[in-house]
């Protein structure tokens, strides 16, 4: 599990964050502005390939993405 | 339902806030034509003040040319004013497919279509020649129009940081099971001035077998040697799928926009864009002007090895007094002040030396990036471009901001 955290907070970083700002597990990620809604697309589409799970579109909503911890929650109820 | 006053209150409220964040936008009244030297009213009411202006898009000085205001009273005695009908049913003159043919010519695509603006063909193209089954992979600094364009798709969305080509194939390589890829970028982008690294997207779009689409609004008409824009400065006419770009801006100023590519995207668009089936085209006298800007421009390059000049003198002279610019060759040249009240005291001042231009602060740029974005023209003279330096630098003295880093700016002003 912390490995998990650690790696979509990493991704969460380089993929989004542009300037020093801290992140921590429950920094609010989409409400705080850090990821739009547009770029919910990749990270959804990382999870899915990183860890060889499907997240049907119902499921992939601006709360359930908005904190590495939720997220967490989130890929955990689909890993097999 | 009744507009009541608690509804006009709701709006009202908004409006407020706008006002109160500093943000609400403010009209400045322009009473000649559009040129280097302009007279305004502002504020509303009070009396008329000569300026020269930087801070328009008019980047070959076409918008007041005597040619053009001759070609389109012409068009206008010849075609009338308007054509009170959507293109496919009565209202497609032979202008309007003499200009498109002239388009094509000039960027060197297969085919084009005319739109009753850039904003229209970014918000029609997307949803035109995409699915679901397909993904757009735009920079994160394009401009607002395309952002609308792809919310109108159904197509999945995704970014790349900007001008960051490892991320762009990241992401290609992210998407390559999509049927469909296509990569969008601005070719100069408004904001910075900076030029898209188009000959690597090329690339990058030959490697993964992916589409590549470039608004030229910035470029068409003056980048590149001849000024077909930046896929000819970064030498792949041709290798551009999609071009859309705008007649409002270099290319004479006053309205309207295409897209053009290959033939068959834009034959979608004749087929399924919305803004194209559901809109009048552009109106006879400016497609008139128009034909006459791409007449000019493709005898010489007189306008647009000037504005090349213009430019040159402007930057380096900016840099001289001491002043922070972006990085770039463009005629977008933005001078950093990074605080927004800085930015509104800046072009408050300039405005009183006699010089327009404009400052841009959060939202409109990140934050901490406030600026005053000087546009640089064709139409201005040395002259001009002397005394809007030496406005700047008694203005830049005035606020102690000449050969200060960007730290020291901030420290003295905040972010």
């Amino acid at each position: 599990m912390e490995d998990m955290k650690e790696i979509i907070k990493k991704y969460v970083i380089n993929e989004y964050v542009e300037d020093d700002s801290e992140v921590t597990y429950d920094t609010p990620l989409i409400s705080g502005g850090i990821v739009d809604s547009f770029s919910m697309v990749s990270l959804k589409r990382f999870l899915e390939n990183k860890y060889k799970i499907s997240i049907p579109d119902d499921k992939a909503t601006p709360d359930a993405f908005d904190s590495v911890n939720k997220i967490c929650v989130l890929v955990n109820a689909y890993l097999k | 339902m009744a507009y009541t006053d608690k509804v006009r209150g709701t709006y009202q409220e908004i409006l407020d806030g706008l006002k109160d964040a500093g943000i609400f936008k403010m009209e400045r009244y322009i009473h000649s034509a559009q040129a280097a030297e302009i007279e305004v009213e502002f504020p509303v009411g009070a009396s008329l003040k000569k300026v020269i202006n930087i801070c328009a898009n008019n980047y070959l000085g076409l918008s007041s040319h005597p040619d053009v205001v001759k070609a389109a009273h012409e068009g206008l005695d010849s075609h009338g004013y308007g054509m009170s009908s959507v293109r496919f049913i009565c209202g497609t003159q032979d202008i309007h497919k003499k200009l498109e043919g002239m388009v094509t010519e000039f960027l060197g695509t297969e085919d084009t279509i005319l739109f009753p603006s850039c904003m229209d063909a970014n918000a029609g193209i997307f949803e035109a020649v995409l699915t679901k089954d397909d993904v757009m992979i735009s920079d994160r600094l394009v401009h607002a129009s395309i952002i609308d364009g792809m919310r109108l798709c159904s197509a999945l969305h995704d970014t790349f940081k900007h001008s960051d080509m490892a991320h762009l194939e990241e992401k290609l390589q992210l998407h390559n099971d999509k049927r469909l890829k296509m990569v969008i970028t601005d070719g100069v982008f408004s904001m910075d001035g900076d030029t898209a690294k188009l000959d690597q997207m090329a690339d990058l779009c030959d490697k993964y077998d992916a589409l590549l689409f470039c608004d030229e609004s910035h470029a068409s008409g003056f980048i590149g040697k001849t000024g077909r824009g930046t896929h000819e400065k970064c030498g792949i006419m041709g290798r551009i799928d999609i071009i859309t770009t705008t007649f409002g801006k270099g290319l004479g100023g006053a309205s309207g926009g295409c897209v053009s590519g290959r033939k068959e995207l834009v034959e979608m668009c004749r087929q399924k864009a919305r803004p194209y089936l559901f809109s009048n085209t552009i109106a006879p006298p400016v497609v008139a002007g128009v034909i006459k800007v791409l007449e000019i421009l493709s005898a010489t390059t007189e306008r647009r090895d000037k504005l090349e000049k213009n430019t040159e003198f402007w930057r380096k002279g900016l840099t001289d007094i001491g002043l922070i610019i972006k990085d770039g060759d463009t005629p977008i040249v933005p001078v950093m002040l990074f605080n927004a009240k800085l930015s509104q005291d800046v072009s408050r001042d300039l405005y009183e030396e006699g010089i327009y231009a404009i400052g841009f602060f959060f939202p409109v740029v990140p934050q901490s990036q406030a600026r005053i974005r000087t546009q640089i023209s064709a139409g201005h003279e040395i002259h001009h471009l002397e005394k809007a330096l030496a406005a700047f630098k008694k203005v830049g003295q005035k606020y102690n901001i000449l050969g200060k880093t960007k730290q020291e700016i901030i420290e003295m002003y905040g972010m």
